[in-house]
């Protein structure tokens, strides 16, 4: 079956803020008039924050009007790339990676950890409504995998215990610190084991 | 020119030329599914793969390659049949062997071509992917399973119908064509997207399950749904018409034909006059052989003087009919016969005052269009693609004078008003620098204009701005009439026109209640005025019980425009030959034939008994008709006359796109249209 899902409800209202309108301006003003069509994909970005995470078909007339697009050109458009989200997503966007990286560091233990705190699967929200799970291809920070993305922020070098408690403190409202659970950056995990000579710097 | 080698063989080929296009020249098929010639250049199917040197060592998509110099192209190596092959196998991983119940069966192209390069097993036992149906309307029934994402007809829908409905959503997998929210497609071109699929996707829903291809016969014919005559081929079984198919014609339509024409045709089933019908005592129709119905006219045409009798001819007449109409009332004396039923002031002074004189491949040299109370989106939809086509080619400066509707390109809007033409005289006016500048202006004065009785005045001062513009000068004319019916033309060039002393077709509808007249004969004249027509006489001869019918006191049953032999002239003025399909119903005939039968009891015997000495008598009588196909340059006349314009607003004569004549009319597919038509307007 395709997986294909676009929420086409037309009773989500929607109309940009008034700082979203200078901030259009702004992201206008990087093209050319003639090629204002460009400005499609920052301002469907714009659209999906104030919207609350997601992009109902109201929000995507909305940008359609601004850039000067037909409707059908920008649905192609937000539905092609998945960081935009065409269905209603929870105060906490999960975003979990499953690519083979990831997979091989135990991502699967996050999706335990997930299904334990939350009870959700992959494409569930919670009951709630404050999470939405989704798994993703690759998130591009394979050194610190497995990697779980929390609306704008990943959360690297999680394990089944940081997990849990990554979401036990969302679900009290507060953020933990971003970036790798295990305090390091992106060298290897138990020192080098290549390429010595280089670090020792004697043939280089 | 660029000179390469194809399989060994070498060709020249002009530049811009893709690899794809100089294999056809050279007489290599290349397979191919997203490749259309008038659309562009996609390049996503990858069926049309052939080894190029010098390049890279890998197959090449020769859709979207531009030919070189001395490029070695081969199409037959083992390279190129491993790629098609892998090609082949890939497209059918997710394709459903539905074949036996697909209605694409039997000319689908990915049969077809999995036929010829395919491999005969498959080595994928993964599920297979399914799509939901989607909603495209009355016309187009979808089965998104079987699609290949070839993308011809998101490409059809923006580019050549103007609509950007239909698109592809999501990616990879999960990548599905369909409308915007799954409503309709808004074009009168929608359903040449069912032409367009290769695989059996998008199907027509009036004919799903009706007959496979091989069943079927084929006549190729030509439409009278509008005025520009497109090439059509009618499919039947039996003695039923299933299909219209388009025919390729580029002077006229290309391959696409407008979805009444495609679709009108079950009309043809509904409200037929299958019988002569005469009005009894009690005011009823009654039914009756042909002698008696005869009779009955003759007994109330001898009772008359000729200049009580009228007879009027339709959107629908053929040629021949108009011609045997006009010598039969000529023999009888009588002056009021006319073609002109919507009231149009045009036909009086030469040909080139009502033909359009460019023709419509014109259209693709003109750099300069003024629309003069036309809507040609919905007056001739494939000549409004052809007006698109040229307008996305750049440097086409359109302005339109009359009803402010999107025609898919913009304009330059004037106003609606007849009286606006006089902004066209406004030197600071931008329209009127366009139109100065341009090499080869054209004009296309519609129906909406033409009605008026101030008519012929505007005609005399669009004339004038055509010799001002240079619309009309020594190797050009872009002064074009649009006509709204498919018998127009012809009858006007056959003469139909009342004399000096006749009544015209809009006096005969005003003023028939307190004129003179008591017989009207009505050749096919099914426009609302008829219902005026009570205190005559009416003889309605026709095919459809429609409005001319119910003011009938006698009916003669006519064939219809697939179940005869005839001419019809398209509003460029050419004359084309339509093929009889199937034969009329019940006791219907010819036109032509029937008054050539009812001249007999009138003692004005018609001097032909065939349709070869028929058409012998028109040929001497207008010679131009002998060239079939072949438009007469017409002298570059003056039309028109000198007066005063009145203050009128131009509406196009068309309101309901579907519903236009008596055939539509009496069409169940093209009701739907209109009920989601209306359903649309309501909304909005």
């Amino acid at each position: 079956m395709s997986n294909l899902t676009i929420n086409t409800s037309d009773q989500f209202e929607f109309t940009f803020s008034k700082e979203a309108e200078k901030e259009i301006i702004l992201i206008l003003k990087k093209y050319p008039p003639e090629r204002k069509a460009s400005a499609v994909m920052p301002l469907l970005d714009l659209a999906q924050r104030e919207a609350g995470g997601w992009l109902p078909i109201t929000a995507l007339e909305a940008v359609a009007q601004k850039v000067g697009l037909a409707y059908m050109r920008v649905l192609e458009i937000a539905s092609f790339y998945t960081m935009y989200n065409l269905n209603p997503v929870g105060k906490w966007h999960l975003q979990i990676c499953g690519t083979t990286p990831c997979w091989l560091r135990g991502s699967d233990d996050i999706l335990k950890a997930i299904y334990d705190t939350l009870q959700i699967k992959p494409n569930e929200t919670s009951k709630n409504g404050d999470f939405t799970l989704t798994p993703v291809e690759c998130l591009g920070a394979c050194v610190n995998a497995p990697i779980l993305q929390v609306n704008d922020d990943f959360y690297e070098d999680l394990n089944y215990d940081t997990t849990k408690k990554l979401i036990e403190s969302l679900k009290k409202g507060t953020k933990r610190k971003v970036g790798s659970a295990k305090n390091r950056k992106s060298d290897p995990e138990n020192g080098a084991t290549v390429l010595l000579s280089i670090k020792g710097k004697k043939n280089a | 020119m660029i000179k390469l080698t194809v399989d060994d063989k070498e060709i020249e080929v002009e530049e811009g030329c893709t690899v794809l296009q100089a294999c056809e020249i050279a007489g290599v098929e290349i397979p191919r599914f997203c490749y259309h010639d008038r659309l562009s250049i996609a390049g996503n199917c990858r069926m049309c793969l052939v080894e190029v040197k010098p390049g890279p060592p890998k197959p090449q998509a020769s859709c979207a390659l531009p030919a070189t110099n001395g490029q070695i192209i081969s199409t037959n190596s083992k390279m190129v049949h491993d790629a098609r092959k892998g090609v082949m196998e890939f497209l059918l991983i997710n394709h459903p062997l539905d074949c036996p119940i697909c209605d694409q069966g039997g000319e689908c192209d990915l049969q077809d071509q999995a036929m010829s390069f395919g491999s005969d097993k498959t080595r994928f036992l993964e599920n297979k992917r399914a799509v939901e149906e989607k909603s495209m309307g009355p016309l187009i029934k979808t089965n998104m399973t079987r699609c290949i994402h070839c993308t011809r007809c998101v490409r059809f829908s923006t580019e050549v119908a103007g609509v950007n409905d239909l698109g592809a959503l999501g990616r990879g997998e999960s990548m599905e064509i369909t409308t915007y929210l799954e409503k309709s497609i808004d074009s009168e071109l929608s359903a040449c997207v069912i032409d367009l699929c290769p695989v059996g996707a998008l199907t027509s829903k009036p004919y799903a399950f009706n007959a496979r291809p091989w069943e079927l016969s084929h006549t190729e014919t030509v439409d009278v749904m509008d005025a520009i005559g497109s090439n059509i081929r009618v499919d039947t079984k039996g003695n039923q018409v299933l299909r219209v198919l388009p025919r390729l014609n580029e002077d006229i339509n290309e391959e696409w034909i407008s979805d009444k024409t495609r679709y009108a045709i079950d009309g043809l089933k509904n409200q037929r006059l299958d019988k002569p019908y005469v009005r009894n005592e009690n005011g009823s129709l009654e039914e009756a052989d042909w002698d008696t119905a005869f009779n009955k006219i003759k007994d109330n045409i001898d009772k008359i003087k000729p200049n009580e009798i009228a007879c009027l001819l339709g959107d629908l007449v053929d040629v021949e009919a108009a011609y045997a109409a006009k010598v039969l009332f000529q023999k009888l004396n009588v002056d009021n016969i006319d073609c002109r039923i919507d009231g149009a002031e045009i036909g009086e002074h030469g040909r080139a005052g009502y033909i359009f004189n460019s023709q419509i491949n014109g259209i693709d040299e003109a750099d300069a269009l003024l629309i003069f109370g036309s809507n040609p989106r919905l007056e001739a939809p494939v000549l409004n693609a052809r007006i698109r086509k040229r307008y996305l080619q750049g440097n086409f400066p359109i302005s339109l004078i009359g009803e402010n509707n999107n025609l898919t390109y913009s304009v330059n809007y004037l106003g609606s008003k007849s009286i606006d033409i006089e902004k066209l005289r406004d030197k600071k006016n931008k329209v009127y620098k366009t139109l100065m500048d341009a090499e080869r202006p054209m004009i296309i004065v519609g129906m909406g204009a033409l009605t008026d009785d101030s008519s012929q005045a505007l005609l005399y001062e669009l004339r004038e701005l055509a010799e001002v513009f240079g619309v009309i000068k020594k190797d050009w004319n872009g002064f074009n009439v649009l006509h709204t019916s498919a018998g127009r033309t012809g009858a006007l060039d056959v003469g139909c026109l009342p004399s000096k002393k006749g009544l015209s077709a809009k006096q005969i509808f005003s003023e028939s209640e307190n004129s003179s007249l008591s017989f009207i004969w009505l050749i096919g004249v099914d426009n609302k005025e008829v219902l005026n027509l009570k205190k005559p006489f009416v003889v309605y001869q026709g095919h459809h019980g429609d409005v001319g019918a119910h003011v009938a006191d006698v009916i003669l049953p006519g064939a219809a425009y697939t179940e005869k032999n005839c001419t019809y002239v398209n509003t460029e003025g050419r004359p084309q030959f339509l093929k009889q399909a199937v034969f009329p119903p019940g006791e219907a005939k010819e036109d032509w034939k029937i008054l050539r039968a009812f001249s007999d009891y009138v003692n004005c015997k018609l001097p032909f008994d065939s349709l070869d000495s028929l058409r012998e008598k028109i040929y001497s009588d207008f010679p131009h008709f002998e060239d079939i196909n072949i438009i007469k340059k017409s002298k570059l006349s003056k039309f028109g006359r000198k007066g005063k314009i009145n203050d009128f607003e131009m509406k196009s004569p068309i309101t309901n796109f579907y519903k236009t004549c008596s055939i539509s009319r009496a069409s169940e597919t093209m009701s739907l249209c209109n009920e989601k038509l209306n359903s649309k307007i309501a909304a909005e």
